[in-house]
Order: C-alpha cells, then sequence, then structure tokens
C-alpha cells in the first residue's frame, strides 16, 4: 500500500519480534506493508497487543476478510484469514494473516472491535470458518438454508441448480394447514 | 372507543423493508417497537448479494470494472477508478497526467452525484421534497457528462487498466465549468431550505449521533466518521491519482448526528467543485492511456490494418493483463468512505481472489446501536443519513 513509513516498519518489526517470541511466529516486509504470520491460538493476545501497544497503537481494524489456498498448499494450511489493522495516530497500517485447516477454528475479535462482527460472520458464510466466541455465527448475505460455501475454491461456479443449493425452499408446505383461507 | 380496548398491548415487531421507500433499496430491518419506541432493530442483508467476489475470480482484471460499476451504482465511476488505481498500484505502473487529471474530475463529479442523492432523500424521509428536486437536475447534467464519456448513464465502466476506455469528448471542459457555474448558487439555496429550518433540525440535529472511538470500532470511514470530528480522508492520508496538488479542505462534524452528516456532505460538495474548478483548465495533453500493448489495447485503427497491433489485441482480450503474484491492499475514498480491493494474484489473467472492503457493510452494522432508544421516526431519518447502498452493502 502507498505511503506507509519504511523506518517506522524496520522499527515495528524489530519491536514485534522480540515481544513475541512463540513458534509460528513471523513478521515480514511485502510490498511496503508489514505482514504478520500467527498462530490462530496466539490471535487475541496478539491483537490486544498491537491495539494497546503504545509504539504499535493499531486502534481500527480496517478490513477482514479470507483466502482459500486449496490445491495450492497442503490441506492443513488451506485457507488464510486476513486482518487489516490501521493506526490513526501514525497512518500506518500492517496485516495480520492466520492459516487455519478446513474445520479449525479461530478465535473472534468482536470483542476488541465491534466491527468485526459482520466480517466475520461474512467469512463464515462464504468459507466456512467458524469464529469462536463470536455472539452470533449465523450466515449473513447467503440464505439460511444454502447449502455449501460460495468462495471456496471447490465450489463450483456452475453445475447444480437452486434446488439442491438452497434446501426446503417451502418454509409451510401448503398443505400443512397453516395459511390462511 | 369500541375498538381500541381489543388493541393487544406489548411489543410491536414490524418490518421495515426488504422492499420500503426509506430502505432505498433491498434490505431489512425487523423493528421492536414499544408504542413508537425502538426497543430492537435488526438488519437483515443479502437481497442484492451477487457474490461479485466469487465471479472476479474468472475474470480478467479489466471485466471485472463491471461488477464494481454495480456495487455503489449511485456513483459507479468512483468504483472503477478505485479498481484500475489498485491494479495499477499493484502492477506499478504510473498512468499519463491526462488520464490522472481526467479521473479526479470525474471522481469529484460522481462524489457530487452521491452526496445529492443522499442529502437530497434526507430531506425527502424527513417530510421535505423540494430539495431534492432543486439537486436533481445537476445530477442529471452530470449523469449526462457520463453519457458523452462512455455511452452509459449508470454503469459507466469507465476506465480501464492503464488510462481511460476512450479521450474525453470536445466540449468536456465547457460541460463542466457550465456545472461549476451555476451549481453554487443551487447548492446555497438548497442548504438555504434545510439549515436553519426548524423541522429539519428537529428531525435530524442529535439524531443518532456516535463518538468517534465508536466510530473507529465499528470501521467508520468517510463523511461518517468525518461527521463525528475526525479528519480522516484517503484522499489526503494516503494521497492519490493528483489529490496532493489541489488544494481542499477536509469538513468535520461535532457529534456524528444526521444533522452533522447532512452538513459535512454538503460541505464536500463545495469543496469538490473547487478541486474541479482548480483541474478543469489544466487538462495537460497527451495520451489517455499507457501507450503499452500489453496493457493498454492498441488503437482500433491500427488493429485492422497491422499484424504486431492485431496480435496485441487479441492477447490483451482474450489472456488480460498480467498483474504480478502476490498479495495486495489498496485503498481510496469513495463516496461513502474508504474503499479497499484486497487483491491476491498468482500471475493468472484472473485475479485468485478479490475482495472488496465495501465502506457501507462496516458501518452499518452499528445500525442497532444508533437507532435503539430512540423513536420509529428517527429510524428513517438515521438510515437516510447512514447512506446506505444495498448494491455496495451486499457485494
Amino acid at each position: 500500500m502507498r505511503g506507509l513509513n519504511s523506518v517506522l516498519n524496520i522499527e515495528l518489526k524489530n519491536h514485534l519480534v522480540k515481544m513475541f517470541p512463540v513458534r509460528g511466529f513471523t513478521v515480514e516486509e511485502n510490498r511496503g506493508i508489514l505482514v504478520i504470520q500467527a498462530d490462530a491460538s496466539d490471535l487475541v493476545n496478539l491483537m490486544n497487543f498491537l491495539k494497546t501497544d503504545p509504539l504499535c497503537d493499531f486502534n481500527v481494524l480496517i478490513d477482514l476478510t479470507a483466502v482459500d489456498y486449496l490445491h495450492k498448499r497442503t490441506q492443513d494450511k488451506r485457507f488464510d484469514v486476513v486482518y487489516m489493522l490501521w493506526s490513526t495516530a501514525t497512518m500506518q497500517r500492517i496485516r495480520v494473516k492466520v492459516t487455519v485447516a478446513e474445520g479449525l477454528e479461530v478465535p473472534t475479535v468482536s470483542g476488541i472491535w465491534k466491527g468485526a462482527n459482520w466480517p466475520e460472520r461474512e467469512v463464515f458464510d462464504l468459507f466456512g470458518i467458524v469464529f469462536s466466541g463470536h455472539p452470533v455465527m449465523e450466515r449473513i448475505v447467503m440464505p439460511e438454508n444454502f447449502r455449501g460455501h460460495p468462495l471456496r475454491k471447490d465450489f463450483p461456479l456452475e453445475g447444480r441448480g437452486e434446488e439442491y443449493l438452497i434446501e426446503s425452499i417451502m418454509i409451510h408446505p401448503p398443505d400443512s394447514g397453516s395459511g390462511s383461507k | 372507543m369500541e375498538g381500541a380496548r381489543h388493541l393487544p398491548g406489548g411489543v410491536m415487531r414490524i418490518n421495515i423493508g426488504p422492499s420500503h421507500p426509506a430502505t432505498h433499496g433491498i434490505l431489512q430491518n425487523i423493528i421492536d417497537l414499544d408504542g413508537e419506541t425502538v426497543l430492537k432493530a435488526v438488519p437483515v442483508i443479502g437481497f442484492v448479494h451477487r457474490t461479485f467476489e466469487k465471479m472476479a475470480e474468472s475474470y480478467t482484471y479489466n471485466q471485472f470494472l463491471n461488477c464494481t460499476d454495480r456495487m455503489n451504482y449511485v456513483s459507479a465511476p468512483m468504483n472503477n477508478i478505485a479498481w484500475t488505481n489498485a491494479v495499477e498500484e499493484m502492477m506499478g505502473l504510473t498512468i499519463p497526467p491526462r488520464a490522472q487529471v481526467v479521473r479526479t474530475i470525474i471522481n469529484e463529479l460522481s462524489r457530487i452525484t452521491d452526496h445529492i442523492i443522499c442529502n437530497g432523500v434526507l430531506g425527502v424521509d424527513v417530510g421535505a421534497y423540494t430539495g431534492l428536486f432543486y439537486l436533481y437536475h445537476y445530477r442529471e447534467l452530470i449523469t449526462n457528462i457520463q453519457e458523452k464519456m462512455t455511452g452509459a448513464r449508470l454503469t459507466t465502466t469507465f476506465t480501464r487498466v492503464g488510462g481511460l476506455e476512450m479521450d474525453i469528448y470536445d466540449g468536456f471542459a465547457d460541460d463542466v465549468k457550465e456545472i461549476i457555474r451555476s451549481f453554487p448558487k443551487i447548492l446555497k439555496d438548497f442548504e438555504g431550505l434545510f439549515i436553519h429550518n426548524r423541522i429539519f433540525i428537529d428531525r435530524t440535529k442529535g439524531v443518532g449521533a456516535i463518538d468517534t472511538a465508536t466510530a473507529l470500532s465499528y470501521g467508520y470511514t468517510g463523511p461518517n466518521l468525518r461527521a463525528t470530528g475526525y479528519d480522516y480522508d484517503v484522499r489526503k492520508a494516503y494521497p492519490y491519482l493528483v489529490y496532493d496538488q489541489v488544494d481542499f479542505d477536509i469538513p468535520v462534524g461535532v457529534d456524528g448526528s444526521a444533522y452533522d452528516r447532512f452538513l459535512v456532505r454538503n460541505e464536500e460538495m463545495h469543496q469538490s467543485l473547487r478541486i474541479i474548478e482548480q483541474l478543469i483548465d489544466n487538462i495537460p495533453d497527451g495520451p489517455f492511456q499507457l501507450d503499452d500493448y500489453h496493457i493498454t489495447l492498441p488503437p482500433k485503427m491500427d488493429v485492422y490494418t497491422k499484424m504486431e497491433e492485431l496480435i496485441y489485441h487479441f492477447k490483451i482480450i482474450m489472456d488480460g493483463v498480467i498483474v504480478p503474484e502476490g498479495e495486495f491492499y489498496s485503498a481510496a475514498e469513495v463516496a461513502n468512505g474508504e474503499i479497499g480491493f484486497h487483491i491476491v494474484s498468482d500471475g493468472g489473467k484472473s485475479p485468485y481472489r478479490v475482495h472488496v472492503r465495501r465502506p457501507c457493510f462496516w458501518y452499518y452494522q452499528s445500525f442497532p446501536e444508533l437507532v435503539e432508544g430512540g423513536m420509529l421516526s428517527d429510524l428513517i431519518a438515521v438510515m437516510s443519513s447512514l447512506n446506505v447502498i444495498a448494491g455496495e452493502l451486499d457485494g
């Protein structure tokens, strides 16, 4: 991203590597932005640290999404959940990535930023990644009775009709007697 | 009255939407009411969800422009510009100065169209129909410019990676100057109808207020964040196009209420005019797109008559623009706030993954917090002043 401070990036990198001497934690610069790779188990700690530490001060969650790397990586590293943080004090941005396998959960950050609520639901809806501790882990943009998660790479662009994709379209069958006369 | 005795008491549940005049699009709000007081509001979204992010994975980078049109359809060129900027930034391209200036002018004209709709319709929703028609003529003039530019009035697909679709038409500057000349007076008249109007102030001042810290926690950007008093604008914070070469101010509000959002948007229209005024006489001569046929289409006449150009034309149509492998995020300021394109490329003709940070989607989740405890009529004003565009909300 344009307009980021590369000197501050180096300072932050040294600071973060020192503060998180844990397995699976790496920091590197990629196209001008610092990218943190972390374990899902460290996520909430890390986010709290990034938000409150005076040097980091990344007080805003500006973007949250996921990427499916099916066929590009091994099955245990299938998804990346990607967080973009922004510091209103320094105007610096940082990207945090958590790699998860299919079926594993990621802790929610909606307790740290209220705004994480809907984007996490969207990731759940479109990728099927469950965020543990989330207040309403339900679909948000697709219908509740939809089968599958469209943004997964193994979800085909065509081939299955809505009869397969949406279970029981009729919520009240006409002969159930609930209809008015 | 005989009938009134049999009315049930307690909480009443009503729907605002999916198809309701006040939602200005297809979205639903399930409201629990106690009398006229809102106890609980639950937004239900997804009625316009088209999974553009999935479609992007089989489109070329230029084809995805059509999808960006249909996100914020009130100001489609802004999304086009934001998308091509993101792709160009990822590829490390610098487009010719003429294209940069024209993009900036069109960007600001589109911002005006978006704010005209938002502020005009806020008036309509609180019972003042006249204001919208004061401004609507100017939206029409700008839409005419878009039609002359691109052939489309609404879904413009205005840019291409590496520049513009085509050069500006003769008389573009005159059309824009006509707007600069006559619009400020009408805008002042419009403000005169609202800013000191007692009824309008009663309906909007302090309604749906939010403080900066909460707004940032919800991921607010754009006019809604600026109305809380925080002056974040991508055009100033991370300048792109020629925004670092023009003078303009970032208007801010005080309490983040519907009234402040209205004032901020109004002042932004004045600032947009100021930006256009500085640029319209100084559109540089030169090419309107990069002279590199790996990125932009060759002139049609050469395609018909020359071998090399025909091959390049074919390659671009079939294979698209090749974006280097990697992951990239680029932000731009559209009418509702920061639009972000998170692109993952594997070096192929289509993006491996595109995520669009849609500003509406982030701030609309605060809707229950803004309206709960207030009156039902305030809810309408809040929804209108937030400027929720269903196409952008659902993506």
